[in-house]
């Protein structure tokens, strides 16, 4: 007669279907009720929180993206940095960068405190947009155009690392992007309200 | 340890006695068990020299390798690892788990080879192609970069070789069942094993619908988007690791049967556990397109909480039943005393135990916690992309699944192979060195990772950069201990590597076994069986009376999880913290 003790390597008595010491209940209970907090802070965030990649999300192709940029660098250019034009979008504003081996298209300047809605998208391969030192991270993905709203929280010298292996020359990839104290109350999208 | 054979002691022919677990081992099925194993071994020697190569060009004082060949041996560390180490040895597992486990015969001895032979042939020609510069487009080999054709035919090729392979442990299965060499249910080790199994049928159906369109695309015949790759590419990426995960709680009720005698706490428990893995675990593709442009927020929440988190309920389940059951074990065998004194006497000499403990300890503490928190919607914002990302799955995957796989090896060399484990003493430290390294390597990746440091990089000082980026001087300090941890770790890889050449091509015999007589390359767990006393059941019923209280027959076990949950729990919302430091993003 085989005893009903066992382990994992032996077959199970005939019946296996058992209830469960208390001990065992108590950690599954409070498992499951963990695993239930663990989801309610991603829709709690989403209402609640300030940081949230869900973004305008829509199809575009790498043509009509670039046309996009280069509209935007024409009207608000601002000056350059080594050949790359720097562009001063209006608060609030639709904000373009295109992300190309190996470069960020073009140099972005934005205001504190400032809403503007930046659109991603990249002309080849896949790209990661990784917001140095804040350490902001998004995928960049060809024919997928990611319309986030964001806003500066802090003035300085900013700078996008690719981080998504993209080709050979993918650790020279690196852009710019400047945030300036704005100008208060006018600069703000929510004006009076702050 | 109860032994259920059909009649032990005379083996059917074209069988052998297990000596340690006194089962039928077929001999046909032993040949598949070996040849799977080494050509494992043989890819993990190969990943873990791209490794040591890896580290020492990632520490940047040292810059070893120039930028073209740091990302082709990127691509070749992560195939030869994560696909042909870890699937070349979960396929031994299945065979063993198929037919030595269950006194059992492998019915279709020919396919097997084939199979195998087909596994063979892509692995070596995946490894031609990148060797060779063909396919400079590391692991994930994300549309549209692109490859040469001949690599994601060798992918294909491998990956149906694998899938030949699940189909005969299904009808090792079946028959075993219909020839009644085993009585009542499988054993849990086999249900996760089952388990295993099943997920990469899930897994390998993912392969076959991104990489077959792929090379389509290659040839020209027809276009792949991109987000569409990643998605469907990431159901084979994500999800073969979850077949890790089952292979590998499998393996801990195996290791904890062999080495301490642990007992199944309750069949119900775990079996549903592991039913939890096959029901959710696939959905973790999302874990990877959490920042994506393509998917919106809804699918987002519910694809990486494998709805609502019912795969991590099934983890922190094993993560209870598992040490539960090694305790009950010891206090059944006499070891009751106190709160941690089953702990205290286990065999920590034996390198399947040590080997055993580590992967549960670093997978659940390291792996597990960052691994749920990295992949919540939000939380990934700071996450995506940095080194925190490898510095999780290396504490999962190495520290947890090939560490488990290391310790099982302790076990097969004598049971399989028939040779004592060489350079005994050498095996003994083995689990240590390895599992230090790797808790060094993966906690200061992370620590890195947290500020920003981008993985698969060739140079973070951004020398030939456009504009110059100034990391933190902390990083560089950060990075030279992620490359001692990582050259320790690799060094008990080699340490692994070279038990395990000696011992299989140039091992002493194994020779007669005296129960109960300690010889040096052979596990305690084989020359002492830790068998329970035949009062086994008495002794259990009055371990789980009511004297006992609400913390069971397994109270030592009940403190370390609500440690682990503490744990868990701070780290969960200082992440949340941290995020909520950064610029709004709507």
């Amino acid at each position: 007669m085989q005893p009903e003790t066992h382990t994992g390597l032996d077959s199970p008595p005939e019946l296996w279907w058992k209830p469960a010491h208390k001990s065992e209940k108590v950690w599954v209970a409070i498992a499951f009720a963990w695993c239930m907090v663990l989801f309610a802070m991603m829709p709690l965030w989403h209402w609640k929180g300030g940081q949230n990649p869900s973004g305008i999300r829509s199809r575009t192709n790498p043509q009509a993206y670039m046309a996009r940029v280069m509209e935007m660098i024409q009207e608000h250019q601002s000056g350059d940095d080594r050949g790359m034009p720097i562009v001063s979008p209006p608060p609030g504003s639709h904000v373009y960068l295109a992300a190309a081996a190996y470069q960020w298209v073009p140099i972005l300047k934005l205001q504190k405190d400032v809403e503007y809605i930046l659109h991603l998208s990249a002309l080849d391969v896949n790209h990661g947009f990784s917001l140095y030192p804040i350490n902001v991270n998004f995928q960049v993905v060809p024919g997928y155009d990611y319309g986030l709203r964001v806003t500066p929280n802090a003035a300085g010298d900013f700078r996008i690392v690719c981080n998504e292996f993209c080709g050979i020359g993918h650790h020279t990839m690196v852009g710019r992007v400047i945030v300036e104290e704005g100008a208060p109350v006018v600069a703000s999208v929510e004006g009076g309200r702050r | 340890m109860t032994v259920s054979t059909v009649d032990a002691g005379a083996s059917r022919t074209g069988f052998r006695t297990c000596p340690a677990t006194g089962r039928q081992i077929h001999l046909g099925a032993a040949q598949l068990i070996k040849a799977h194993a080494v050509a494992s071994v043989v890819a993990l020697l190969v990943g873990a020299i791209a490794a040591v190569l890896l580290v020492l060009t990632r520490w940047q004082a040292v810059h070893l390798l120039p930028a073209l060949w740091y990302y082709r041996i990127l691509g070749v560390h992560g195939m030869s690892m994560l696909i042909f180490f870890i699937i070349f040895f979960e396929m031994a597992v299945l065979f063993f788990a198929g037919t030595v486990l269950l006194n059992a015969r492998n019915c279709a001895p020919k396919t097997s080879w084939l199979a195998f032979g087909l596994m063979l042939s892509g692995a070596l020609l995946v490894e031609f192609m990148m060797w060779g510069g063909y396919a400079d487009v590391l692991f994930t080999s994300y549309v549209p970069l692109r490859a040469h054709p001949l690599f994601y035919l060798g992918v294909i090729l491998f990956a149906v070789g694998a899938l030949v392979t699940v189909g005969i442990f299904f009808a090792n299965l079946v028959v075993a069942k219909r020839e009644r060499t085993y009585r009542g249910s499988l054993p849990l080790v086999v249900y996760g094993a089952l388990t295993a199994a099943i997920i990469a049928v899930i897994t390998l159906v993912h392969g076959a619908a991104i990489y077959i369109p792929t090379f389509l695309w290659s040839l020209g015949y027809m276009n792949v988007d991109p987000q569409v790759y990643r998605m469907i590419w990431w159901g084979l990426g994500h999800s073969s690791q979850q077949i890790n995960v089952a292979a590998m709680v499998a393996i801990w009720y195996m290791l904890g049967a062999l080495t301490i005698g642990a007992v199944v706490l309750n069949e119900k428990i775990s079996r549903s556990a592991f039913v939890l893995y096959v029901l959710f675990i696939s959905m973790a593709s999302a874990h990877h397109l959490l920042v994506d442009p393509g998917m919106g927020p809804a699918w987002k929440i519910v694809n990486t909480s494998y709805f609502m988190y019912m795969a991590v309920l099934a983890s922190m389940i094993h993560g209870f039943t598992v040490p539960a059951g090694m305790e009950l074990g010891m206090r059944l065998r006499g070891f009751t005393s106190g709160m941690f004194d089953w702990l205290r006497r286990a065999p920590w000499r034996d390198p399947g135990f040590s080997s055993l403990v580590f992967s549960v300890v670093v997978f659940g503490f390291v792996g597990g916690i960052t691994g749920v928190t990295i992949g919540t919607e939000q939380i990934n914002i700071i996450v995506h992309n940095t080194l925190r990302v490898p510095g999780h799955f290396h504490a999962t995957v190495v520290s947890g699944t090939a560490m488990a796989f290391m310790g099982a090896t302790y076990y097969l060399i004598p049971i399989v192979f028939q040779r004592k484990v060489a350079f005994w003493k050498m095996a003994r430290m083995q689990p240590y060195v390895f599992a230090l390294g790797m808790l060094i390597f993966t906690m200061s990746m992370t620590f890195a990772g947290s500020f920003g440091v981008p993985r698969r990089h060739w140079d973070i000082t951004f020398a030939q950069a456009q504009f110059d980026v100034q990391f933190n001087p902390v990083v560089d300090l950060v990075l030279a201990v992620v490359a001692l941890g990582g050259l320790l770790a690799a060094t008990g890889a080699f340490m692994f590597l070279a038990i395990t050449v000696k011992s299989v091509f140039f091992g002493e015999p194994l020779g007669e076994i005296v129960r109960g007589r300690e010889v040096p390359g052979i596990p305690a767990g084989i020359t002492n069986p830790p068998a329970h006393a035949a009062d086994v059941d008495a002794r259990n019923a009055a371990l789980h009376g009511p004297r006992v209280g609400w913390m069971g027959p397994a109270p030592g076990t009940i403190a370390l999880v609500f440690i682990f949950l503490g744990a868990f729990i701070v780290y969960f919302f200082v992440n949340w913290k941290i995020l909520s430091f950064v610029w709004r993003i709507g």
